[in-house]
């Protein structure tokens, strides 16, 4: 995918290219390119379709990572644009006009990341969850756990233990 | 014969702000609601239809009935503790939940598995697709008050199901693909049990054939409803055999082989019309193929040497940072896990890419626009959905 | 609370206003009560047996155990022989099967397909989910403990059950009913706002009335 780089370079700065396997590759932009460089991949180097669109959630560095993942399938090969953007007040530029699909996906970022799409049809509206007050649960900082002892009611005499500990107990009981 | 429905009128008028101007006192709209507990519905989910006399003037899809948070929880489980849960994704095809998901974990992690669990793990794939093709058909014939022939498509499937059993040990979730390979090779006797169930198989898909595909009425109401578009297949990431039922040939397991797939010989099948009738019959003739690529894969596949490979302590296995994306071709379509690890014994971030997804969101409120309320339950079968795959 | 449930003004189609109340108009306000057995033990008895001997199951997938009951509608397990059938809508049913994980979203739905069924009525918890959460002890959208939320008068544990185990907890059913300790409709009337209570700590939209029937 040499070539897509370099053809891609001449009309975006693009940041760190990662070269994952030989058809599927990660590259960086920065968000005010992503619209061009969604687009002119799109029309121009046959990635049309949209296979997914997430977010990672990379709480030490206070960033969101968008991930955009095309594919071009009569050349069988896929690249994934990242985008970096605060976590603060997230909000991103919507696609829905290159793919109308898209607006599920940002519905759902959302929703769970808190993430807005200012302009993305019913992204306000609630997806999965109903009636959430608490912060958007793919957030790192949201802890499940407990959220689950608060919020519901546990059948006393489960235990859960920790896969390690259990298993050197098991293996070395006497503590060898 | 076939013409574009999807988009006909713009009855009744639009609002400013593009929603319809839809005035429920007056008496001329509805609100009627199918699903969740409902039998036109695939699962849990439902659709919120808005009915102008029985013509649907407006559909929502509604899902997060079977909301379980996978992609949290597999954040705060370890690589291993994850493989347990990743079936539960979609129910009635797990395993290609397992399998993306280990093939996700050994590409990042470096670990190359062996030859023998490679084609285990294509046939465990199949036999998957082939269960729930047939879980399908009998939802599509149902749809359409065929009730028996999901009568004989489910005694098909059990019959499968067997086999998965004494393969794996389990019925509906197998855990049977693990990172690093596959747990077991096949059991003594395997095959010919295998050969009387996939002809028991054949027998059923010529009946299928008969009473389903050459029913007048099945016919009547599939051929030419629920057109798609094949120009709308990009902007809705349509995949899998409701693009093949419109003359696209989208199959990864032909454009992107992985697996033992490069060695077997297969044609992607292909339908015209892109209507529920050309679905139903690339369906069909998928189910038959993975009998077919079944039989080959017995016949091809290596029966020595090891189905594990070597693996790190699994209490203490960290993966280096890196992120990837895993896809195969399921029954419905790209189904696909994108993985990003931090160098932790965690991941730290599964999204899952499931063909639902797409079609039952934002392809289906396209789609329902103009249809009969009785036709809808027969579309959103024909999308072949599966609402856990949607929610997650 | 959704603007379709507040009071308003409407114009019907023959252009008279009247007003509508939609949770006072469109629901019953009045409470479920508890029903004793009020005949004598042997007619009680052949009633309880008639209710196990014909156990019609709400046909409502709310999790993965849905996929184990179309076996159970085909020959080879075939539990119509046992009296046991699948009903489309709550108003004909009398068995609520519960059949796994319940997200809050459907819980909802389960409490009002619940209270539309009509007494005497069971529910049947399948699957280590309802349990005590199962797979699923740290989601923060399941429930762990099934019987805080409705009156479960039997579990089927398995991830997921088999449907030999399902057919196998028909008939346990069966005995609990034809014992008369199938009290589950009593126990909801009963204890109603401890019920209530626990559904609307969970439930945090709630937008309907309190008893739907």
């Amino acid at each position: 995918m040499q070539d897509l780089q370099t053809r891609l370079a001449q009309h975006t700065d693009l940041g760190e290219w990662t070269q994952q396997r030989a058809d599927l590759a990660f590259v960086t932009v920065a968000r005010e390119h992503l619209h061009g460089l969604l687009r002119h991949l799109r029309d121009h180097e046959g990635f049309t379709h949209l296979v997914l669109l997430t977010a990672v959630d990379w709480l030490e560095d206070g960033q969101f990572q968008l991930t955009y993942l095309m594919n071009n399938r009569a050349a069988a090969r896929d690249i994934g644009v990242r985008v970096l953007i605060p976590r603060e007040g997230a909000d991103m530029d919507s696609i829905h006009d290159l793919w109308p699909t898209a607006a599920t996906y940002q519905r759902e970022l959302r929703e769970m990341f808190g993430i807005d799409f200012p302009g993305s049809p019913r992204v306000d509206e609630e997806f999965i969850l109903e009636g959430w007050r608490d912060m958007p649960p793919y957030r790192r900082d949201f802890d499940t756990l407990k959220y689950a002892q608060e919020e519901f009611a546990e059948r006393p005499g489960r235990v859960s233990k920790d896969p390690e500990t259990h298993m050197k107990q098991k293996l070395y009981p006497d503590g060898a | 014969m076939v013409q574009d429905l999807s988009d006909r009128s713009q009855y009744p008028a639009r609002n400013r702000d593009g929603t319809l101007d839809v005035d429920l006192t007056s008496g001329k709209y509805l609100k009627l609601w199918q699903g969740p507990n409902h039998p036109g519905i695939t699962g849990n989910m439902s659709v919120e239809l808005t009915v102008c006399g029985d013509e649907v003037v407006e559909g929502k899809t509604h899902v997060g009935y079977l909301h379980r948070g996978f992609e949290k929880l597999m954040e705060r489980r370890t690589f291993i503790q994850c493989f347990p849960i990743v079936c539960r994704i979609c129910v009635p095809e797990p395993d290609f939940n397992e399998y993306c998901y280990a093939a996700a974990v050994e590409e990042l992690a470096g670990v190359e598995i062996p030859e023998q669990a490679k084609w285990i793990r294509t046939l465990i794939l199949e036999m998957g697709r082939f269960n729930s093709l047939m879980m399908y058909l009998g939802g599509q014939s149902g749809s359409l008050g065929l009730g028996v022939i999901g009568q004989w498509t489910t005694y098909v499937r059990d019959l499968m199901l067997d086999r998965f059993e004494e393969l794996t040990g389990a019925r509906i979730y197998h855990m049977f693909i693990l990172p690093g390979g596959v747990r077991d090779t096949l059991p003594e006797g395997f095959d010919a049990r295998m050969e009387e169930t996939l002809r028991e198989a054949e027998r059923t898909m010529k009946d299928v054939w008969n009473v389903m595909f050459q029913n007048a009425v099945f016919r009547k109401r599939t051929i030419g409803v629920g057109y798609i578009n094949p120009a709308l297949f990009d902007d809705y990431g349509v995949t899998g055999p409701t693009a093949r039922g419109g003359g696209v040939a989208k199959d990864v397991r032909r454009d992107q082989p992985y697996l033992a797939y490069p060695d077997l010989e297969f044609e992607v099948n292909v339908a015209r019309d892109s209507d529920i009738y050309s679905r139903a019959d690339v369906r069909r003739r998928d189910a038959l193929q993975s009998i077919d690529l079944i039989r080959q894969i017995l016949a091809k596949m290596p029966r020595t040497g090891p189905v594990m490979a070597k693996m790190p302590n699994m209490l203490h296995w960290k993966i280096p940072r890196g992120e990837t994306y895993i896809r195969g071709e399921c029954s419905r379509g790209e189904y696909g896990f994108y993985v990003v690890t931090d160098g932790s014994g965690y991941p730290r971030r599964v999204n899952v890419r499931g063909p639902s997804y797409t079609h039952a969101m934002a392809l289906l409120e396209r789609l329902i626009v103009n249809c009969n309320i009785a036709d809808v339950a027969a579309l959103l079968v024909s999308l072949h959905t599966y609402p856990p795959e949607i929610e997650r | 609370m959704k603007d379709e449930l507040k009071p308003r003004i409407v114009k019907g189609p023959d252009g008279i206003e009247f007003e509508v109340d939609p949770l006072r108009d469109y629901y019953c306000e009045a409470s479920p009560s508890v029903h004793p057995p009020v005949y004598v033990k042997i007619v009680e008895d052949f009633f309880n047996w008639a209710r196990s001997e014909s156990l019609w199951i709400l046909g409502f997938g709310t999790g993965c155990g849905a996929i184990e009951m179309r076996p159970l509608m085909t020959p080879r397990f075939d539990a119509y022989r046992f009296g046991v059938q699948w009903r489309p809508t709550p108003r004909q049913a009398n068995l609520l099967m519960i059949s796994g994980y319940l997200s809050t979203k459907t819980l909802k739905r389960a409490i009002r397909s619940y209270e539309q069924m009509q007494s005497p009525k069971y529910v049947v918890g399948l699957g280590s989910c309802t349990i005590n959460g199962g797979m699923y002890w740290d989601s923060y959208n399941t429930i762990k403990k099934l019987d805080e939320y409705l009156p479960v008068d039997l579990y089927i544990v398995g991830c997921m059950p088999r449907p030999e185990a399902l057919l196998q907890g028909f008939e346990d059913l069966k005995q609990i009913i034809r014992a008369g300790k199938a009290e589950g409709a009593n126990q909801y009337a009963e204890k109603f706002e401890w019920y209530k209570a626990n559904q609307k700590k969970v439930i945090h939209d709630w937008d309907m009335p309190d008893y739907n029937w």
